[in-house]
């Protein structure tokens, strides 16, 4: 050994330097929060992109052109409508209760698939007109954090069934308690993506 | 027969015969030797009966260690393809003089210097930090493993994948000829029609998903994982900067993957974010792939900071000078290389007022890396200076990374960027701050740790060999880049017409040759220790005599690290152990829960490589299958909630004991 | 100096991948009250967005635009805090610190990138001269 015994203040106890069992802390919250920020920069890489772009319409329409401004209000009120409904699933789980959470998860998710639906809609009609994401940058970056979006949603929709799944099959143990609260997060922060998004491309577009 | 056709290009897309390079000779002469040096090491794997160990104890490993190795392993293999395109361009550069063209036509030479730099930073010095960091950081902490085991495994395999795409593309079709970062339009749809900036779109992509992955590992393993009593400013400073080396991670490569995304979307779904028409701005691409850019090149520094700093303490027998003011610096470059980016093009006109402040920025955050090595100089002075490896790759680093940082700082200046951007000058001090500062660093390193990692030493004198070929080497090869650059030479010419420049490109090629020699001196280094290691044996764990709590465990440590968790009280916890008298327990063990392997990761990101092939290849049933099964695979994953087991006590005491014994004899 | 005074912390309770007995994961539970709270100050932070642009109730577009990023502003907060549970003591303060960090950087690659790309569109871009350009090249 190479410990030099005669500068030693003490010779302590060797259990003081050691605990018999020691469990970290459970980091699921902290890395799904910490995946959240990083969606966050990815976000913020694309919403850089339109706004640098947003103006290049190459002789095509402009926001004021081709935003519906009702359809994306009915939109938001999807959305915005499905966190509450997480909200009351988050409750429900609290109580421990499996099927209400299991209704409500299935209500939020109609919700999300109704958002989807009408984006699909949206984008559907614009293409229509030959106003694709091919027909000028404003366009391209519309599309692409616009669409960037709505693949998150469709994502956390995909999520939130196979969870459906695993629920009615082994219950609200810890595991699954943790993943519900993190398609929570995931839930919430892309409502907080979409309040950017319906100010920044569809409010300021028009005006 | 019209039909065979349409199922044919259906299946394989844009892949055919044609694709496969059979008339290149380099290329046929090298598949050659890969394949045969490939069957080989299967043959060899299979004559060892070693398959089933590979399977059980490597591919499918969670453990920390393991994957550290594994993330070397890569590196060292990437090291040399990476190099072997190094030795090409030197050889090209010095001998296309006095009417010879060289043997590289351009098409060729492009290719070259865009692989190289692709390798060299996604394969080499990534894998080498992140690898490191791997083996080390729990070790450090104290804990048993990463936060997110499995999250490790697939972590590595996706960084695997993406370099076996890239190797992929030396055989099947052919790389990118954009330069590293690929800009727009000549990396669009038109500037590059072929299937070259594809495959690196797509290696970068999958790469990327390890890695950030990873960032997040680490950033919840460091923050969640410590062992108690070690609170935040009593880490090893090694995991300090691994800590901010991870945040910036998590914080830069989700702008590069956005990024890529939109230049794959220009050449597939011919959008225009990056042409030159339809309202299309190629200065976004270089504008963001910076933000991100710049933000990587201190990913890659940290860590070496990190070692030098480590080893700089052990080797000089005392505390690390001012470890609150090197935190403070860490955390002041992490934040500030988020405000430099501009630097790297001040010459793309946006004027002044931009250049300036980015100017300004720059000199800034040279200040706290200056601070360091003043830290890690007093540090030395009055300790009782002991020049193993470790050491005299970091002397040589305070040195030769020196120099590349004031060039750094040269070029921060604008007038100056003006002369010297794209010039030989950018491209020495490139390589200058990453082989003088990363590299030199994973050297350190691995000296450093191997014997922790293997139980025994790495040979001296090899590696003695190893040191000074690199040193000298690498100042033979680069110095006269400094001077080419002051002359205006341009970077990425495969020649040039002014004879009077021939003198030092042959000077940098024989420092290339030297830097070979150090190569195949470190690859001897590890087949002579291997030989020799029962002469090197580290017998007692605590080799170096080392201060942080990796040195209190066995080399190699057990499964589970450490039998009981250790409690700290100060900076250099072994140290203050072994000052108080701390004595290893002999009994009481308890059974210690583990997670267990796992080959969904290895599976995943096989899946992934086969989504990617695809997706290059335009091969769309191969793309929707594999990505269908992606998904459904990782979805089938999480339906296993059966993910670990324990240690039976009797076990841990069996290999507790083992080691009590040993230490008894060695003491 | 090392502080030897003080006890070893005694070790969590077991933490199984099965179960963790009474962990709060994280501080702000969830109760009906906040979602509530939150949902009605979030439609009224939508609405009146929606309306000032829809009914073209403000002359000035700038003003407006500032208006509405401004509620935009506040609404995140109100998800940040009656959503996301956000809060200085969730996750030992680490996710509010990450949350900062991540706008401060949101932040610098907005502005930044705006700011940049400005500069090089009004000094390269083909037909945006603007008049220092053209007499720098008349000279």
């Amino acid at each position: 050994m190479t410990t030099n015994a005669t500068e030693a203040t003490q010779n302590l106890p060797s259990s003081h330097f050691y605990v018999r069992e020691h469990h970290p802390e459970q980091g699921t919250l902290l890395g799904f929060w910490l995946y959240l920020m990083s969606d966050c920069l990815l976000f913020a890489g694309l919403f850089a992109t339109y706004a640098v772009l947003s103006n290049s319409y190459a002789g095509g329409p402009s926001g004021a052109d081709i935003f519906d401004l009702p359809l994306v209000a009915l939109n938001t009120s999807f959305l915005l409508l499905s966190s509450i409904t997480y909200g009351f699933a988050m409750l429900q789980m609290q109580l421990k209760r499996v099927n209400g959470t299991l209704l409500w998860l299935a209500v939020t998710g109609l919700l999300g698939a109704a958002f989807i639906g009408l984006e699909l809609y949206e984008f559907a009609h614009l293409l229509s007109e030959g106003y694709g994401p091919q027909r000028s940058a404003f366009l391209t970056a519309f599309f692409a954090l616009v669409g960037t979006h709505g693949l998150h949603v469709s994502f956390g929709i995909i999520w939130l069934i196979v969870l459906m799944v695993q629920v009615k099959r082994f219950g609200l143990n810890a595991e699954n308690g943790r993943r519900l609260m993190c398609l929570s997060m995931f839930w919430h922060f892309l409502d907080v993506v979409w309040i950017g998004v319906f100010t920044f491309v569809y409010l300021m577009g028009v005006l | 027969m019209q039909d065979k056709t349409d199922l044919t290009s259906l299946i394989f897309g844009r892949l055919s015969l044609e694709s496969i390079p059979y008339h290149e000779p380099i290329l046929v002469v090298t598949f050659a030797i890969a394949a045969l040096a490939g069957l080989g090491l299967l043959g060899f794997i299979t004559y060892k009966q070693f398959w089933g160990t590979l399977w059980h104890d490597w591919i499918t490993s969670i453990d920390h260690k393991k994957i550290g190795i594994m993330y070397i392993i890569l590196a060292f293999v990437m090291l040399l393809r990476g190099f072997s395109d190094a030795l090409m361009m030197r050889a090209q550069q010095a001998m296309a003089f006095a009417g010879s063209e060289g043997f590289l036509p351009p098409e060729h030479y492009d290719q070259l210097f865009t692989v190289h730099g692709v390798i060299m930073i996604f394969f080499v010095a990534m894998p080498m930090i992140v690898g490191i960091m791997n083996f080390v950081v729990p070790l450090q902490l104290g804990t048993r493993d990463v936060a997110f085991p499995f999250l490790n495994n697939f972590s590595f395999w996706m960084t695997a994948a993406g370099a076996g795409l890239t190797m992929v593309s030396l055989f099947v079709g052919e790389f990118g000829k954009t330069g590293w970062l690929a800009f727009p339009p000549l990396s669009g749809i038109q500037g590059s029609p072929g299937v070259g900036v594809d495959y690196y779109i797509w290696s970068l992509q999958i790469a990327g998903v390890g890695t950030l992955l990873s960032g997040i590992n680490f950033m919840v393993t460091i923050i969640k994982n410590r062992a108690p009593g070690m609170t935040l400013m009593k880490m090893p400073i090694f995991t300090w900067t691994a800590l901010c080396t991870n945040i910036l991670i998590v914080a830069a490569f989700p702008i590069l993957t956005v990024v890529l995304a939109m230049l794959s979307m220009d050449r597939m779904l011919d959008t225009h974010f990056f042409t030159n028409d339809m309202g299309g701005n190629m200065m976004m691409y270089v504008n963001l792939i910076w933000i991100w850019g710049h933000p990587e090149v201190y990913i890659l520094i940290l860590p070496a900071f990190g070692v030098f700093s480590e080893v700089v303490a052990t080797f000089s027998g005392k505390r690390l000078f001012g470890y609150t003011s090197m935190v403070y610096a860490t955390i002041v470059i992490t934040v500030l290389s988020y405000l430099v980016w501009l630097h790297h093009f001040f010459t793309m006109g946006a004027g002044a007022s931009v250049n300036a402040f980015f100017g300004i920025t720059t000199m800034i955050i040279s200040i706290p890396t200056g601070a360091k090595l003043f830290n890690w100089l007093f540090t030395m002075y009055r300790g009782r200076i002991r020049f193993e490896l470790p050491m005299m790759w970091t002397v040589s680093f305070m040195v030769t990374f020196t120099i590349g940082g004031m060039t750094g700082v040269l070029l921060a200046v604008p007038p100056a960027d003006f002369v010297l951007h794209n010039s030989l000058f950018l491209v020495a001090h490139f390589h200058n701050v990453i082989i003088g500062g990363v590299l030199f660093g994973m050297f350190a390193a691995i000296n450093y740790w191997f014997p922790k990692a293997f139980g025994y030493k790495l040979d001296d004198y090899w590696g003695k060999w190893s040191f000074w070929l690199w040193t000298i080497g690498f100042y033979a090869a680069f110095m006269p880049l400094y001077v080419l650059g002051l002359m205006g030479v341009t970077r990425r010419m495969n020649h040039f017409d002014d004879s009077s420049l021939q003198i030092w490109f042959v000077i940098a090629a024989i420092g290339a040759l030297m830097i070979l020699g150090g190569i195949v001196a470190s690859i001897i280094q590890f087949v002579v220790s291997y030989r020799r290691r029962d002469e090197l044996r580290d017998h007692t764990g605590d080799i170096w005599d080392g201060r942080t709590l990796e040195w209190s465990t066995s080399s190699p440590p057990p499964q589970y690290n450490f039998a009981f968790t250790p409690v700290v009280y100060d900076n250099d916890s072994w140290t203050d152990m072994k000052k108080h008298g701390y004595e290893r327990p002999r009994d009481g063990f308890l059974p210690i829960h583990m997670p267990k392997n796992t080959a969904a990761g290895f599976v995943l990101a096989m899946l992934s490589a086969a989504c990617g092939f695809g997706l290059v290849w335009h091969m769309w049933p191969l793309v929707g299958v594999s990505f269908v099964a992606l998904i459904g695979g990782f979805i089938i994953h999480t339906f296993n909630y059966n993910r670990d087991y324990h240690i039976p006590a009797e076990d841990v005491t069996r290999i507790e004991n083992e080691r009590s014994q040993q230490l008894d004899r060695y003491a | 100096m090392s502080e030897h005074n003080a006890q070893p912390p005694s070790g969590d309770s077991h933490d199984h991948y099965q179960g963790h007995h009474g962990e709060e994961t994280h501080p702000g539970h969830s109760t009906l009250k906040g979602y509530m709270t939150g949902f009605v100050l979030s439609v009224i932070l939508t609405a009146i967005p929606f309306w000032l642009v829809m009914a073209n109730v403000i002359e000035s577009a700038g003003l407006t635009a500032l208006i509405i990023l401004a509620f935009a502003a506040a609404q995140i907060f109100v998800h940040m805090i009656y959503f996301l549970h956000m809060s200085p003591k969730a996750e030992g303060g680490w996710n509010l610190l990450a949350l900062i960090f991540t706008l401060i950087l949101v932040f610098i690659a907005l502005a930044g990138s705006v700011w940049v790309m400005y500069n090089l569109n009004i000094n390269m871009m083909p037909g945006v001269m603007s008049e220092p350009v053209l007499e720098m090249q008349s000279q």
